[in-house]
């Protein structure tokens, strides 16, 4: 069923990305296209339906990330329950929260980082999940208990793994070969030779945390000075950033921007589309993560979330998922599926050297008062 | 005789109240209570984890200058921003209202509406393209003028701001052009006025109503704009409205932000009544803004 609007803002979605290259085609959209056309073939690949059309109402909302789901697989489950799922996509933490905290958000399902959960269950703005109805999550599959247990608060799983990465930054080597390897390096150059080409995400864990990272300081710093001495780093390097903004993939393609503050899924979708752009992890190390999916207490579609969520942790569904958005996914299941090259990726699974001085983040630099201040000044400056 | 009178009267007042009743409430409801809301979160705390707590205060006024940056990014933009839209809004007022013809005049004055048609949002996308590295830069580039950057600067943001706000300007005064008595300008041309003193002294105060109001309308929208930083300042020309977003959805620091709200709407109170006061009595009549 072609929609002939669906298929427009497609398009155009692809022309914003700056990417109506032949390559980009056959490799996000062909890759998407051929899975859909298999999965169809081969009855027992399907998705098994678990609703009745109409039965969980006509739209689900889901609250994520930029580039974080394949569309095929959101329009399949759409068709499947009669459902539609509403995407939008945050640029962070902190905003996910500040909207789910002032409430009336509608939201049906969201997508927490590890270190956020906690706070979301002392807020009281989410429940332990009914895993009764989320038939496909399967603890014993589940492979590397630090991406997967953060979910779980005093016993009570309250968010379910959706997939794992890392926090370095993407560099396109054609106009910058030199190589970079360090956060030190990263904004050195970007105070220098990358002037005016570099972005840095909207989102203070990550930027504060990166800057934090020059000085050798901890990503989850909440001291006063070292977090001073972050502040006047970012000031310094503001001038000569291209943009502060979490949805980097447009700039990093069109050739505006050289150099960003990036995750692992962005930075494997860069390179796989223009293999010139590389993910690098700082060698003083930087932010190792997980993300879930969680309910909030006041979602207007309970049955609808469950369905979603259920649907996006099948492990075929969550396969073609993995491979759209190249976020590893720590679960047997999926991981079994992966063609070797996919699974020996090493953008997806760093070398164990780069991995050790990841650190993940922690739940009191949420809401730490001086940490978004220090954003907010940055940002205002 | 006299009382019947006296209860038409009261009746009709009945019904006066009757029918302002909705407006009033919506007035009560929607900006008057808000308004209180704003000013006793202004003299609060932040809650430790983010929010409002109750506190008697002045410190979130005193801490106004750590965003100065961004009081002085709407302080020169939005003021620039009117008064190029004045300076090209005018002449393009001006033919529509009196060189066109009543042909062509509908044909024009439609395409300056048509862009309406579109969303905003998608509009401005636009522009993300039309000033980006591969949109008017590249093309630069081919002719030899290489090197030149546009989006994320202040200039893409003024270039936006242009574009969007320019029909606010176009239209009030195109009316005011439009009901000026053509036979004034004879007369002036008939007493022997050259045609840029019969302008002057015409024309340009006849329309000062028009331009006053245009000047308003776009001045006011644009001091609390957040759209078009966002989008063509790349999160680096900060407007104080995207200052504010920050400070309740980021930084969840509700009561500062509800002060830097208080400071925007005090300044806005303040220009806008020192320009009415200034240019009162130009155009002979009465400014109408809504």
């Amino acid at each position: 069923m072609t929609d002939p609007r669906k298929e427009f803002i497609a398009q155009l979605r692809r022309y914003q990305m700056g990417s109506i290259s032949r390559r980009h085609f056959l490799g996000v959209t062909g890759l998407g296209t051929a899975m859909a056309v298999l999965a169809g073939a081969v009855p027992g690949l399907r998705p098994r339906p678990t609703f009745a059309a109409g039965e969980i109402g006509d739209k689900v909302s889901l609250t994520s990330w930029p580039n974080y789901h394949d569309q095929a697989n959101l329009d399949a489950f759409a068709e499947m329950t009669g459902a539609t799922v509403e995407l939008t996509v945050f640029g962070s933490n902190e905003e996910m929260y500040a909207k789910l905290k002032a409430g009336g958000t509608g939201w049906d399902v969201f997508v927490p980082t590890n270190y956020t959960i906690q706070n979301y269950v002392d807020a009281d703005l989410i429940d332990p999940l009914d895993l009764a109805q989320i038939p496909n999550y399967d603890p014993a599959s589940l492979t590397d208990p630090r991406m997967t247990e953060p979910g779980s608060i005093g016993g009570k799983v309250y968010a379910v793994h959706k997939d794992w990465g890392t926090t370095g930054f993407v560099q396109n080597t054609k106009e910058l070969p030199d190589k970079i390897t360090s956060w030190k390096e990263f904004w050195d150059i970007t105070k220098d030779k990358a002037s005016g080409r570099v972005m840095v995400h909207d989102y203070q864990l990550t930027t504060i945390g990166n800057a934090l990272k020059y000085f050798g300081y901890s990503f989850n710093s909440n001291d006063e000075k070292e977090l001073a001495d972050a502040e006047k780093l970012l000031i310094e390097a503001k001038p000569h950033l291209f943009a502060i903004n979490s949805d980097y993939q447009p700039s990093m393609r069109n050739g505006d921007a050289w150099m960003s503050v990036a995750w692992t899924g962005d930075g494997k979708q860069l390179h796989k589309d223009i293999p010139e752009i590389v993910y690098v992890l700082g060698k003083e190390g930087g932010e190792i993560w997980s993300d879930f999916y969680a309910v909030p207490k006041a979602a207007p579609n309970k049955k609808g979330a469950y369905a979603l969520i259920n649907y996006l942790l099948d492990p075929e569904v969550n396969t073609k998922e993995l491979l759209f958005h190249g976020y590893p996914v720590a679960d047997k299941r999926v991981i079994a599926k992966l063609p070797p090259d996919v699974a020996n990726d090493p953008i997806m699974y760093p070398a164990a050297e780069l991995l050790t001085p990841l650190e993940f983040g922690a739940s009191d630099v949420l809401t730490n008062p001086l940490r978004a201040e220090i954003m907010a000044r940055f940002k205002s400056a | 005789m006299t009382d019947s009178a006296v209860i038409q009267e009261r009746s009709r007042r009945r019904w006066a109240y009757v029918l302002l009743a909705p407006s009033a409430f919506w007035y009560l409801a929607l900006l008057v209570l808000p308004l209180i809301v704003v000013l006793v979160y202004s003299v609060g705390e932040r809650a430790e984890t983010g929010g409002y707590q109750a506190a008697f205060t002045f410190d979130n006024y005193l801490n106004l200058g750590a965003r100065w940056t961004a009081f002085q990014n709407t302080l020169t933009l939005a003021p620039a921003g009117t008064l190029i839209c004045l300076l090209a809004g005018y002449p393009l007022a001006y033919y529509l209202a009196v060189k066109a013809s009543p042909k062509t005049r509908l044909f024009l004055l439609i395409l300056v509406v048509v862009p309406f048609w579109t969303s905003f949002l998608i509009r401005t996308y636009a522009w993300m393209f039309i000033l980006g590295g591969r949109g008017l830069p590249q093309l630069l580039d081919y002719i030899g003028i290489e090197g030149v950057r546009l989006i994320n600067t202040p200039l893409a943001v003024l270039v936006g701001i242009v574009y969007g706000y320019l029909p606010l300007m176009v239209f009030p005064i195109f009316v005011s052009l439009e009901k000026l008595d053509k036979r004034l300008l004879e007369a002036s041309e008939d007493l022997g006025a050259a045609p840029f003193a019969t302008f002057r002294q015409v024309t340009l105060p006849l329309s000062a109503p028009g331009v006053i109001t245009g000047c308003m309308l776009v001045f006011i929208l644009l001091m609390g704009e957040y759209l078009i930083p966002q989008m063509l300042g790349g999160g680096k020309v900060f407007f104080i409205g995207n200052a504010l977003v920050d400070l309740f959805l980021q930084s969840l620091n509700w009561p500062f932000g509800s002060a830097c709200a208080m400071a925007l709407v005090v300044i806005m109170v303040v220009t806008v009544t020192l320009y009415l006061k200034a240019t009162r009595g130009t155009g002979g009549r009465d400014v109408s803004l809504m």
